[in-house]
C-alpha cells in the first residue's frame, strides 16, 4: 500500500480540500497522515453512496474533494456514482482499494471483488487506471490532477 | 389536523431568507411555484436518499451560507446513516423531513415504519442537537423563524397529509441549466 504521509503530501500539493471516505484496512493506514494535514479535512460517512453525494456537494460548493472507499462500497454506491457522475456530470475523483487483486494476480482467490472491480467501472462508464505500490503516491496524484484538468471524473484503482 | 405539502412549503418560502433549498421528489413539482431562483436546487433526478448527503457537502464548501434540503421521509429512510454523518461534520444545514407516510410519487405506498419512525428522536440519537417536529400549519408558522436561523446543523420534521394518485415530478429546467445557475450564484466554476 501506498504510504499514507507521501499520498497526504501529493494530495495537498495536487489542492485536494477534502478526503471523503470509508477506509478499509489498507487506506485506512492513511488516517493518521489525513488527520496532521490542516488543508485537507476528513469527512467520515456511513455509506459509500453517501461519500458520493457528499462529494459532489463539495464539487458544487466550489471544494475538491477525493472519495475513498474500497470496492466492495463501489459496488454498493451504483446509484449515487450514475447520479452524480452522469445525470449531474460532475467531475468526482475516486480512489478505490480493490481487494484482494494481489492475491488474484497470483491464483485462484475466494474472494469475487477482484473479478467485479473492473467490469462494474466499465458498466459506469467511469475511466480508471491502476496505481501500484512502485509507482508511488505521485502516481495517483498525476492521476487526479489530469483528471480535474481535463474536468472528467475518474478512478484509480490500488492492488490490496 | 396535518398541513398540506403546499403549505409547508410556503411558509418555508416565506423563511428561506438566503439560504440554498434543494428540493426533492414531490417538492421539486411544487417549489418552482413558490421559489425559482438561482439558489433553488430541484434534486431531480437524485440518487436515492442523497439530497441530505448532497446538501451537508455544499455546507461545508459554502460554510458562510445555510443549506435546506427538502427531503421526504422515504427519502430519509434510505439514507439514516447521513444524520450520523451530519451530525459529526457540524455545518448550516437544516434538513426538513416532509412526513407523510408515503411513497407519494410511485403511487402512495406506505413507508417501512410509516406513522411509527421517529425522525427527530433519530436525529437526536445520531448526535443532532437541535431537532423539531411540527405536526400541524400553525406550529409550523410559528416555530419555522427560528428553526431556519441560527447555527446548524437542524433537522426539523414537517407532518404534511399524503397525497395518493401523484405524478412523477418535472424539475423547473433541465439540471446542466440548474448547475450553471447554481454555479454563477455561488460564483463557482465546476
Amino acid at each position: 500500500m501506498l504510504d499514507g504521509r507521501e499520498v497526504v503530501a501529493a494530495l495537498k500539493q495536487s489542492g485536494v480540500t477534502h478526503v471523503v471516505w470509508i477506509p478499509d484496512s489498507e487506506l485506512g493506514t492513511w488516517e493518521r497522515a489525513l488527520l496532521a494535514e490542516p488543508s485537507i479535512r476528513l469527512i467520515r460517512v456511513c455509506r459509500e453512496g453517501e461519500a458520493i453525494a457528499v462529494a459532489g456537494g463539495l464539487l458544487l460548493g466550489g471544494a475538491h474533494p477525493l472519495v475513498v472507499i474500497q470496492c466492495t462500497g463501489l459496488f454498493e454506491a451504483g446509484d449515487a456514482l450514475r447520479n452524480l457522475v452522469h445525470d449531474l456530470k460532475l467531475p468526482l475523483f475516486f480512489v478505490i482499494g480493490v481487494r484482494s487483486l494481489l492475491a488474484y494476480r497470483r491464483g485462484p482467490t475466494a474472494d469475487s471483488c477482484p473479478s467485479f472491480t473492473q467490469p462494474i467501472l466499465h458498466a459506469w462508464n467511469l475511466p480508471y487506471t491502476f496505481v501500484e505500490d512502485s509507482q508511488g503516491a505521485g502516481a495517483l496524484a498525476a492521476a487526479y490532477r489530469k483528471a480535474r484538468a481535463e474536468g472528467q471524473a475518474a478512478a484509480v484503482l490500488l492492488p490490496e | 389536523m396535518p398541513m398540506s405539502h403546499q403549505e409547508a412549503l410556503q411558509v418555508l418560502a416565506a423563511h428561506r431568507g438566503n439560504h440554498i433549498v434543494i428540493t426533492t421528489m414531490t417538492s421539486v413539482g411544487l417549489w418552482p411555484s413558490l421559489s425559482d431562483t438561482p439558489l433553488d436546487f430541484a434534486y431531480f433526478p437524485s440518487t436515492m436518499g442523497g439530497a441530505p448527503s448532497l446538501g451537508l457537502g455544499l455546507a461545508l464548501a459554502q460554510p458562510e451560507r445555510g443549506v435546506i434540503v427538502v427531503n421526504g421521509d422515504g427519502c430519509m429512510l434510505m439514507n439514516l446513516g447521513s444524520l450520523a454523518t451530519i451530525a459529526a461534520h457540524p455545518a448550516n444545514l437544516y434538513l426538513l423531513i416532509i412526513d407523510n407516510g408515503l411513497y407519494e410519487v410511485t403511487g402512495g405506498q406506505p413507508t417501512a415504519g410509516a406513522e411509527c419512525v421517529d425522525f427527530t428522536g433519530l436525529a437526536s440519537a445520531a448526535g443532532i442537537e437541535r431537532v423539531y417536529v411540527f405536526d400541524d400549519l400553525a406550529a409550523w408558522k410559528a416555530g419555522a423563524g427560528e428553526a431556519l436561523t441560527g447555527p446548524g446543523p437542524v433537522v426539523a420534521v414537517l407532518r404534511v397529509e399524503g397525497r395518493l394518485g401523484q405524478k412523477t415530478p418535472r424539475p423547473p429546467r433541465p439540471m446542466a441549466e440548474q448547475l450553471n445557475r447554481l454555479g454563477h450564484a455561488l460564483e463557482v466554476s465546476v
